[in-house]
Order: structure tokens, then sequence, then C-alpha cells
């Protein structure tokens, strides 16, 4: 090897090393023998010896009803969240891409709760729902309403829906409003001139110019949605008797609530498998009905 | 008639801006109310502002001790994450070679792993480097910006990468000509071009970082090491049913993130944009 060859190569290492070696020891060597430790029962104690079962803990979590009642909840969450966000996101970015003069005043305070963490939205959520709710219920006897949501099974679930909307409603709306920006005046004012009302421009030249937004709010809502932890947490802690137990909570429960370390990392794997699984197919699919223009 | 129609479209957008935002409204006033004026009306301004709330909450937070600590793991971990990742990026999309698309291709890939599926055996890893190597990987707050260094990687490449494939090498070519070492072409000349995406990433993972729980509370136990959020989480354990209390002390915890905000909004909304768009 010349010396000049040989020091390229040093260059790189120099450049690259520090990351990788980094990267290797807090994402992928956790992740390979994540996968060993779903084949052992361990209670988590350096002591105890870890015993190898094979299949056995991917045999149990498919017949664990609670796990399964997780993914059900975090099934149901994540479907209304993603319609809700979307939808919220994107009403509020056709509203602040408009002329009105406060446009970017309601923007700034649209986007605001994405930037309070998780964990203290939730608890100022719990606030409202506990006490607030229940005050406005008994002041406007809208009672059926206005009550506690955190201690009814499904009420307590939407209220973790509310919470997350809007959280990610204001997120959503920068990313449609990038993509609004880049539609051309021209073929909303040639629209215009051919006597098309707002509602048939939005169906037919806005919506369809902004597939390549949905496809990335969509990610990020069924991806942030799916992993909800935070919220899970402050709102709930899963509660009332585990009705609002999402997938990442119970994988958490399973491993530093009950010590089972080898059970509760066959869930993190499966849970891995689907997050890759659904997110990869969503992009796939809204990639191919994007257009062009 | 126009004019009255936009008058009255900015009125209401701006009734939708504050209705939306009236969960702040309410934790703001009833951090004011004592226990009996709370109860008596949750909506309605306080009687009077006294502070008393907000002084006790700060003492039972220890809120500077954990504002200092989350600003001190967010700063470093943010400086580091930018530092490396722009480095390798830069010499990832310079040097095409198989070893480098792999190298790429494995940052990438691993950006679909939800947290919970390497939480426990990171755990396990740090506290074998623990045992075996002796540097105190847990319960320290350069364990913690190590392990935020670790899992900002793949994004901040990412993005890295994507921005240097569009940047010209004439210049560096010329520096390198020039006598130029690569890291003094690095630092001199690329590095001054990736502002925008440094900008970027660095926007991204300070927001990440400051609202992170689930990390902290597995690496620190130690209360004197304890970042904002998990100061908030023992807080609120203990007080919850003292809403005027809970409510002051959430609000001291927004203080500063609605600071950020107010300063670094363009850079924010910005920021945010071309980190989702990719």
């Amino acid at each position: 090897m010349s010396t000049r060859k040989r020091k390229e190569k040093a260059w790189y290492a120099l450049f690259t090393l520090p990351l990788v070696l980094i990267f290797t020891t807090v994402v992928i060597v956790p992740f390979l023998i994540g996968i060993g430790y779903s084949f052992v029962e361990w209670d988590g104690i350096p002591a105890n010896p870890k015993v190898f079962v094979g299949f056995d803990n991917y045999a149990e979590l498919l017949k664990d009803e609670r796990f399964l009642a997780s993914a059900w909840h975090t099934i149901e969450f994540t479907v209304l969240a993603l319609v809700l966000v979307n939808l919220f996101g994107l009403i509020f970015s056709l509203i602040v891409t408009t002329k009105l003069r406060v446009r970017n005043a309601a923007r700034t305070m649209f986007f605001l709760p994405n930037l309070i963490g998780g964990l203290i939205l939730g608890y100022i959520w719990q606030f409202i729902f506990t006490d607030v709710f229940k005050y406005v219920g008994e002041k406007t006897g809208l009672q059926s309403i206005f009550f506690n949501w955190l201690i009814d099974p499904q009420f307590a679930l939407y209220a973790m829906v509310v919470v997350f909307t809007w959280q990610m409603a204001g997120y959503t709306m920068i990313i449609y409003i990038a993509g609004i920006q880049g539609i051309p005046d021209e073929l909303n004012e040639a629209a215009k001139v051919d006597g098309a009302n707002l509602w048939h421009r939005l169906t037919r030249i806005v919506f369809p110019l902004l597939m390549p937004s949905f496809t990335i709010c969509l990610f990020l809502t069924l991806s942030g949605a799916f992993k909800i932890f935070d919220v899970n947490l402050s709102l709930t802690k899963g509660g009332p008797n585990n009705a609002t137990e999402m997938f990442a909570m119970n994988i958490y429960n399973e491993i530093f609530g009950y010590g089972h370390y080898g059970l509760g990392q066959a869930k993190a794997i499966v849970f891995f498998v689907i997050v890759a699984a659904v997110t990869l197919t969503q992009v796939v699919i809204t990639k191919k009905r994007e257009v062009q223009f | 008639m126009k004019t009255m129609s936009r008058t009255a479209g900015n009125g209401l957008l701006v009734l939708l801006a504050l209705a939306f935002l009236s969960p702040i409204y309410l934790m703001l006033v009833n951090s004011f109310k004592n226990r009996a004026e709370l109860y008596r009306n949750a909506l309605a301004l306080p009687s009077s502002f006294s502070f008393q709330y907000y002084d006790k909450a700060m003492e039972k937070m220890s809120f500077f001790t954990a504002f200092g600590n989350s600003l001190y793991v967010t700063i470093v971990s943010v400086v580091i994450v930018v530092v490396l990742a722009s480095m390798t990026a830069w010499m990832l999309v310079r040097t095409d070679d198989k070893l480098s698309r792999i190298i790429f291709l494995v940052f990438v890939s691993t950006m679909l792993i939800p947290f919970q599926t390497l939480m426990m055996p990171l755990m396990q890893v740090m506290d074998w480097i623990r045992t075996n190597l002796h540097i105190p990987m847990l319960n320290t707050r350069e364990g913690l910006i190590y392990m935020n260094v670790g899992f900002h990687a793949s994004m901040a490449v990412f993005l890295y990468h994507g921005f240097i494939k569009s940047v010209p090498v004439a210049l560096e070519e010329a520096a390198t000509l020039d006598g130029c070492s690569k890291f003094g072409v690095f630092w001199r000349i690329v590095f001054p071009m990736l502002k925008t995406i440094t900008i970027t990433v660095a926007i991204l993972d300070v927001i990440a970082m400051w609202n992170d729980y689930l990390l902290p509370s597995l690496t620190l136990s130690d209360k004197g090491l304890r970042t904002i959020p998990l100061s908030t989480f023992y807080f609120f354990g203990e007080f919850t049913i003292q809403w005027n209390l809970a409510m002051a002390g959430l609000t001291l915890t927004i203080i500063p993130v609605v600071i950020f905000y107010i300063f670094a909004q363009k850079y924010i909304i910005k920021g945010i944009a071309a980190g989702a768009v990719k």
C-alpha cells in the first residue's frame, strides 16, 4: 500500500470511527444481544442464571392476554390519532396559508404544544380531564360529555388521542404548509378562472399535489402513535385497569415492573418487527400514489 | 363587505388559536389559586397573584439543579452529535466505496428500531462496560450524553449525508491542492457550508433530548443528577392532589421551552420542515 493510500485510510478512520464506535455500543450491540435475550428466561439479577428456553417466550407472549389487549389498544389509538392529527394539521395549514393578517401568530400558537414534552403535556391534561371537566360538567349540566374521562376505560383512550392530537397537529401543520407553498399559484388561479369552487380546487388540485406531504405526515404520526410512551405514563399510567396500556408500556412493565427480562425482550423484538413492517408498508403504498407536476 | 369578512376571519382565527391554547391558560391561572379558590372555579382568573406555589415547587423540584442538568446534557450531546455526525457523513459521501455504503445503510436502517427494543440490552451493555472497563456509564450525566449521541447518530448522519451530496467538491479539491489537510478542508471549507442543515439537526436534537424522559430515567438514579422531565415525574408523583402546586411546577418547566421558542422560532419551524421532508 502506498503512503498516500495509507494516509487516506487513516483520515477515513479518524473521521468516522468515533461515531461508529459510539453508535455500535449504543444501538448495534444492544440490538443483537437483545435478540439473544429474547430466547432466555431471566429475572434481571446478574447473579441469577439465564436459562435458554428457545421460542418459549414467543409462544408465551401470543397467549398473554394483557399483551394482546395492549396491542389492540395501540391499534385503536393509532387509527384514531392518525385521522385526527392529520385532519387538524391539514385544516390548520389551510387556514394559516390564507392571506389573513394574524396567520403567522396563529401558526406560532398552533405549533407551541409540540415543543413541550409528552410527559408534561400528559400532566397538564390529567388536571383538565379530572378536575376541569368535572367542574364544567357540574356547572353546565353536560355531564354526559364533561366527566372525569380518565376513569372510564374507553374515554381514557380517547383522552390519550386528544392529548396526542394536541401535541402533533401543529407538527403536521408545518409539513403541510411546506407542501401547500410548493404548489404553483398559477394552478389555483387557472382553476379559479375556469370557475372551480373552493372544494373542487382542494380536492382536484391541492390534495393530489400534497401526496408527498401526506406520506411524510402519515409516516410520522403512525410511528409516533405506535411508539407512544410518555403521554401514556403521565396521563393514565395505563389505567383504568390496564385499559389504556399501550405496546411500549406493556413491554416496559414486563421487563422492569415484573422482572420478566426474557419475555419482555421477546415482546420488544415483536414490537420492532411490527413497527418496521407497518411503517415500510405505509411508505411504499403512499409513494405509489404521489403525482408529479 | 370584503374588509368586513376579512376582519371577521382574523377575529375567528385568533379565537380558534386561543381556544387551542386553553390548556396553557388553565395551567397558568390555577397555579396562582389556593385550594378553595381552585375548586370554586377552575376556569376563572385568580383573585390575586401570589407566587407561593412557585416558590414551593421550585424548592421541591430542585428546579435550578434540574435545569442545569438538562442544559448540560442537552448542549454537550448536541455539540458532539453535530461534530461527529457531520465529519462521518462527509467522509461517507466523499469516499464512495463499498464500506461507506454499508456503514450508511446500517445507520439508516436502524432508524426504524424503537427505543423499547434496545433499552434493556443497552442497560446490560453499559453495566458490562462499567464492571469490566471501569468506565462509569450509568448514573452519570456523561454516560447519558454518550447514549444520547449514539441514539441520535443515525438521524444526523442521514440528514448531513443528504445535504453534503449537493455540496460541490471543487472548493475542497482546490484547498487540498493548496496543501490543506483533510481536517483543515472539513472545518475551514465544508463545515461552514453546512450551516442550514446543522441548524436543523441541532434544533431537532435539542427538542428531543430536552424532553426525553425514558432514557434518563433508566440511567440516572441520583437525585442530584435529575433532568427536568425526571424531576417533574418525581415531583408529580408526590403532589398530584395539590393541583395548584403541580400547575406551578409544570409552568416552571415550560418557561425555558417558551423562551427558546420565542428566540429561535424561525429556525425551529424551518428546521422541523426540513428535518421531516428529508
